[in-house]
């Protein structure tokens, strides 16, 4: 291997750093390598800190109506022009990021609980648990996600925050398999299998050995599905199953000038640039993710 | 002699699978007494595992289940106790290492989180006493720079380091029966001598006793005091090693004792013994040794011969007659 032979000088030099420094370090170097992952990087934090400054970035406010300058082009006192209510568009898609990247964060975390949760149980029980459970990720997979996003905010009502919770249900079997597959392999490692001749009990083991050791490719796939769920919110708000005029939701902002597509492009361009670049951000983060975390990929 | 601190009786373990009940151990008895090294030996598939497992209740279940016998720890049936009484017994009473020290560790957490980890299991002790009875485990089971092996990962340790690192482990809350399946197979010889003074010493210093599961009789001659050599799931022979090596009274530990190659007299070929054990549950009449034995007889294959015998026991005609 002369990877390993090359690690060898550095390793010795560095003894005193801690490990898991290390360890971090490693993932880093090759992370720094994959320069798409690293414009993914600028692309997310960009949009972090539009949605954390807003308040200062924004020349004005979200709601801040001029019919006397409704749809006005691009120019220097609008950057991104105006819709057709004289609101400045750059203003609202500067908010807007908030919007997306929290529900983005928020229905990816909630996936990821519930799906951990029920992922461990189906694979670290199993039997009749697991046969349940995993029918049940089955139905819901079976789904077109949209459709089944577009079912439950029906019956919760629409909303941006039912549309978290909705995009949230739906991404759970995505992780709720992956956390299973993942059990499942790490279940019959025989560190486990010491682990319990020394006593240690299920819950520990779960915690102590599982878990940790599921954990990258659930933060790959976690990485992946804020894009996902972003565009999804997306795709809700502009069918007015999400966010509810007059959030600035860049699916709204989209479906609300839609009818001006043609005299006045700058409404729905924008909105939809902010989306594809904030999608594409975290998917090549991910990308670059996966291929770090998997020693199967490093060369 | 002393008062024998596990004693297995009659211990039935099958395994369920779609081609019906495959019997893994078949009814096996032995005991093990206090302090002592006792060595089970055999050829890959005679249930040697699963027999160290069944005592820890550790069996893949399903398909793994003990249909029947005992297993009495400090006179008590352990075979069907409840997982939560289980839980004690293990790591403080009976504790276990592995064939792989490679993969026995979890590669995620220190050294010291590990090993610290198992003493919190069955000790309530501060963040001071975990460390220093951490340092004093490692120091015990001769690894040196123990106070920064407790900061390092496994992936930073030999083989050797981390077979050690499992002893420590499994020492932790001072086990009375350490069972050692296979601890040396996927060491270098070298490392594998130095394990095996390891664990004579801690068998003298601790007086835990020891249960040594391998197939290597040069293994067991360096170490045990008794032997119980297994065949299909079966009991064939059991004694004092000194008894066993010089006059083996069944075919089957010949062939194993036959086998050990020889350091000075070069010979050409390595003896063998023909064929392999034979799939569990696929004989059922006569010796289960026969159709490999040298020494068959008409009877053999008819009738299955006992265990008899007082402190050196055999399962084979041949002997039983001489006698």
């Amino acid at each position: 291997m002369p990877q390993a032979s090359q690690a060898q000088p550095e390793q010795s030099t560095v003894k005193d750093i801690s490990p898991t420094i290390m360890a971090i370090g490693e993932f880093w170097k090759a992370f720094r390598k994959n320069k798409p992952a690293i414009a993914g990087t600028f692309i997310v934090v960009f949009f972090i800190l539009l949605a954390i400054f807003a308040r200062f970035i924004a020349p004005q406010g979200i709601n801040d109506q001029n019919i006397g300058i409704r749809l006005q082009p691009p120019s220097a006192a609008h950057w991104f022009g105006t819709d057709d209510f004289g609101r400045d568009i750059f203003s609202r898609i500067v908010f807007g990021a908030r919007l997306s990247l929290r529900v983005g964060f928020l229905s990816v975390v909630g996936s990821i609980i519930a799906g951990t949760l029920l992922g461990v149980i189906a694979g670290y029980f199993g039997r009749f648990l697991d046969v349940v459970i995993s029918r049940i990720f089955d139905i819901l997979l079976a789904f077109p996600s949209i459709l089944l996003s577009i079912a439950i905010v029906a019956i919760l009502g629409p909303s941006l925050n039912n549309a978290l919770v909705a995009i949230a249900i739906v991404n759970i079997p995505v992780f709720g398999r992956l956390v299973r597959s993942r059990v499942l392999t790490v279940k019959e490692e025989e560190y486990v299998v010491a682990a319990r001749s020394i006593g240690m009990g299920d819950m520990r083991i779960i915690f102590h050995h599982v878990l940790p050791n599921s954990f990258a490719p659930i933060i790959v796939q976690g990485t992946l599905n804020i894009a996902t769920a972003i565009l999804d919110a997306a795709g809700l708000g502009f069918l007015g199953m999400g966010a509810q005029a007059p959030l600035p939701e860049w699916g709204k902002m989209l479906s609300d000038s839609r009818e001006y597509i043609q005299n006045a492009p700058w409404t729905v361009l924008f909105p939809g640039l902010a989306i594809v670049l904030v999608v594409v951000g975290f998917n090549l983060i991910g990308d670059g993710l996966r291929d770090a975390l998997d020693p199967r990929m490093k060369n | 002699m002393s008062e024998a601190i596990l004693k297995v009786e009659g211990l039935k373990t099958s395994f369920f699978t779609d081609d019906g009940e495959i019997p893994a151990v078949d009814g096996i008895d032995f005991s093990v007494n206090e302090g002592e090294i006792l060595g089970i030996v055999g050829e890959s598939g005679c249930g040697k595992s699963v027999t160290s497992l069944s005592i820890m209740g550790l069996l893949p279940s399903p398909p793994g289940k003990i249909v029947g016998g005992h297993i009495f720890y400090k006179g008590e049936d352990i075979s069907h106790a409840k997982e939560s009484k289980m839980r004690k017994l293990r790591g403080n009473d009976i504790a276990m290492i592995f064939q792989e020290p490679m993969t026995s560790l979890n590669p995620v957490f220190t050294i010291g989180e590990q090993l610290m980890e198992a003493i919190r299991l069955h000790n309530h002790l501060s963040k001071k006493a975990l460390t220093e009875r951490a340092v004093e485990l490692l120091k015990l089971v001769g690894l040196p720079r123990a106070k920064e092996l407790l900061k390092e990962y496994p992936h930073e340790l030999s083989g050797g380091m981390r077979q050690r690192v499992m002893i420590a482990m499994a020492m932790s809350c001072n086990p009375k029966v350490l069972i050692a399946d296979e601890p040396t197979t996927a060491l270098d010889v070298t490392i594998q001598a130095q394990i095996l003074d390891l664990m004579i010493k801690l068998n003298r210093e601790t007086h835990t006793a020891i249960i040594m599961i391998t197939h290597d009789l040069g293994v067991v001659a360096q170490m045990c005091n008794r032997v119980v050599v297994m065949y299909a799931g079966k009991v064939v022979e059991e004694g004092l090693v000194k008894d066993i090596f010089n006059h083996p009274k069944h075919p089957y530990t010949e062939g194993l004792i036959q086998s050990i190659p020889d350091l000075y007299g070069k010979k050409d070929y390595l003896h063998t013994i023909k064929g392999s054990v034979p799939k569990p549950g696929s004989i059922h009449k006569g010796c289960l040794f026969a159709p490999r034995c040298e020494f068959v007889m008409d009877k053999c294959r008819v009738n299955t011969p006992e265990l008899l015998g007082d402190s050196h026991k055999s399962r084979c005609f041949l002997h039983q007659e001489k006698a």
